[in-house]
């Protein structure tokens, strides 16, 4: 009965712990943990196939994980909750899945009517003017472009008051103005405090919306606030050419200050990562002039977030195809 | 939470006015089904000579009777295959399974929506055809077809021809990858009770009160075990992430 599930967990909306799903021997993500709190909008980042649809679908109940726990706005994930659950939270779709037939509110009310909301004509005012629809309510869903659409799929999710809101790239598709209102409506919904699950595979995006960011790629590889993820990704690095290969760099690279690691990446090219540039780089200068060689530049290198996340992805595929 | 009319009436009323969007659906149940099933039985009557032996009538207006009852018999499956996989294919399956709907309610509501489109146009054109016979039949047709067991027993297997007919229609739904397929199927899940009718049209079978009591239950039998497999069969996970083609 969902008088009696009263959540059990309040201190957050998600918790989960070691959770997979295979599909047969194909894992679509596997030991994946993490929480959510309330009122957090949580960035899931990962490439296509990473498994970020899939997870939703185990949170949202409408597949059953292989195996881990979780509990979704503090009521634990099973099949016997399903319903409890889903009245709880909504999910919006990676595509809106709309009635193309009927008109925005006709959409909107059954699912008013499958959520057994009150007031419902109140709900549905509340939530097209969430997304700016007011005035369309009676137009044909076939008759919209894919951004209102998605802006639709967005009011269908805010019927219920979830107390956790799953965004599947809501942004995937659509050109960057629409782009652009979306991440809008995102931030208005933020600012209200409500509690956001939103998958992406736009780095940008999960910057600029969520407080913080999990980046998966079938499993769990980082976890953090964006700007934390930026400083532990964003290696500061010195790039350096010399006429000659060194021919015994390790000693000259081995012991400068501020200096983290090196490697070569061409033929007299040596890439440093390093902890303070200010440091490192007069050093590195010194350092290589006392070994004979010529200096044809040095300079810092600049690493976006969207490279260290491509490198990230990267080391993945290399790991599968060894 | 229990089973909830609320959200089976929040589903068939999407489903109703999806239909009256739906030029074809309008058309078809507006137009083409009366002309069909309205004709051939009335003109059967219309041009029974006056004088025939009582078994004689009495074949003619089982024919006739048993002609309508095809429209229960065959096109809820056509209109119940569009059920699951249709949703499926508009990407509409996942949001609506997204919410506390249970299956049971999905089941219930998609029934029910193509239930009360064919009761409704089944029984008027029965009544139409009544109308017809009462006006402008041969008297001893009226009387024969008014004064029988005909009318209840036509009232009371339309029903339960449209409940196998949608069951059978509502599981290949569910289990059909896309809609073509299902349609097609559907259509081969129309032959047994064709058959029938066309068995009992021909006299190969005589309808008798107990063939007919006993076709009843049958029937009945049937209606339930299709909604209890259909229920069994409806798997969400298989729907929302089964083989995509
Ligand atoms: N029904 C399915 N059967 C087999 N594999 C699947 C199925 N659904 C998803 N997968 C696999 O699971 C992985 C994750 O998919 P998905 O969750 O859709 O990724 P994302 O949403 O991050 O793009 C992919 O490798 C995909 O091929
Ligand atoms: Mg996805």
């Amino acid at each position: 009965m969902l008088e009696e599930l009263r959540p059990t967990d309040r201190r957050a909306a998600l918790v989960v712990e070691h959770l997979s799903k295979r599909f047969g021997d194909r894992v679509a993500f596997e030991d994946v943990s993490f929480e959510v709190g309330y009122g957090e909008v949580f960035g899931f980042l990962g490439p296509n196939g990473a498994g970020k649809t899939t997870t939703v679908r185990a949170l949202g109940t409408l597949i059953a994980p292989t195996s881990g726990a979780a509990s979704v706005a503090g009521i634990p994930l099973s099949a016997a909750n399903g319903p409890a659950i889903r009245a709880r939270i909504s999910i919006m779709p990676e595509s809106p899945g709309l009635y193309q037939r009927l008109t925005i509110a006709e959409n909107l009310r059954c699912f008013a009517g499958l959520y057994e909301l009150d007031d419902i004509p109140g709900r549905i005012e509340r939530a097209l003017k969430a997304v700016n629809l007011l005035d369309r309510a009676g137009d044909s869903c076939g008759s919209l472009s894919k951004g209102l659409r998605q802006r639709v799929a967005l009011a269908r999710a805010l019927l219920n008051d979830p107390a956790v809101l799953f965004l599947d790239e809501p942004t995937s598709g659509l050109d960057p103005v629409a782009t652009h209102d979306v991440h809008e409506l995102i931030v208005s919904l933020r600012e209200r405090g409500v509690t956001i699950f939103l998958t992406t595979h736009r780095l940008t995006e999960a910057e600029r919306l969520c407080h913080r960011v999990a980046i998966l790629n079938s499993t769990m590889r980082l976890l953090g606030r964006p700007d934390e993820l930026r400083e532990r990704l964003f290696k500061q690095s010195l790039g350096v050419r010399v006429r000659d290969p060194i021919e015994d760099p390790g000693p000259v690279f081995g012991d400068l200050p501020g200096v983290d690691g090196w490697r070569m990446s061409a033929s007299g090219c040596y890439e440093l990562a390093v902890s303070d540039a200010q440091i490192a780089a007069p050093a590195l200068a010194r350092a290589l002039v006392d070994a004979g060689a010529d200096i044809l530049s040095l300079a810092e290198s600049h690493h976006s977030l969207e490279d260290v996340y491509l490198q990230l992805i990267d080391e993945d595929v290399e790991a599968i195809r060894r | 939470m229990s089973f909830s009319w609320t959200r089976v009436k929040a589903l068939l009323v999407k489903e109703l006015h999806d239909y009256r969007r739906n030029r074809f659906v309008v058309v078809f149940a507006m137009t083409m089904l009366p002309l069909i099933f309205i004709t051939a039985p009335t003109v059967q009557l219309l041009t029974a000579p006056a004088v025939v032996s009582s078994s004689k009538l009495d074949a003619r207006i089982g024919l006739a009777l048993l002609y309508m009852l095809l429209i229960p018999a065959t096109v809820p499956s056509t209109l119940a295959a569009y059920s699951v996989i249709g949703e499926r294919e508009q990407g509409t399956l996942e949001p609506i399974l997204s919410t506390p709907i249970r299956r049971e309610e999905f089941l219930i509501g998609k029934a029910l929506a193509v239930a009360m489109p064919t009761l409704v146009v089944a029984y008027a054109i029965f009544g139409i055809f009544l109308a017809i016979t009462a006006l402008f039949a041969n008297p001893v047709i009226e009387s024969a077809i008014f004064a029988g067991s005909h009318i209840p027993v036509q009232l009371a297997f339309t029903p339960l021809l449209a409940g196998w007919s949608i069951w059978v229609g509502i599981a290949i739904s569910a289990r059909s990858s896309d809609i073509r397929t299902a349609q097609q199927l559907s259509v081969f899940a129309n032959l047994p009770p064709v058959a029938i009718v066309a068995l009992m049209g021909f006299n190969v079978i005589t309808p008798s009160t107990g063939l007919t009591l006993s076709l009843a239950a049958v029937l009945l039998a049937l209606d339930a075990l299709g909604w209890r497999a259909v229920a069994a069969m409806f798997d969400r996970e298989r729907l929302i992430v089964g083989r995509r083609r």
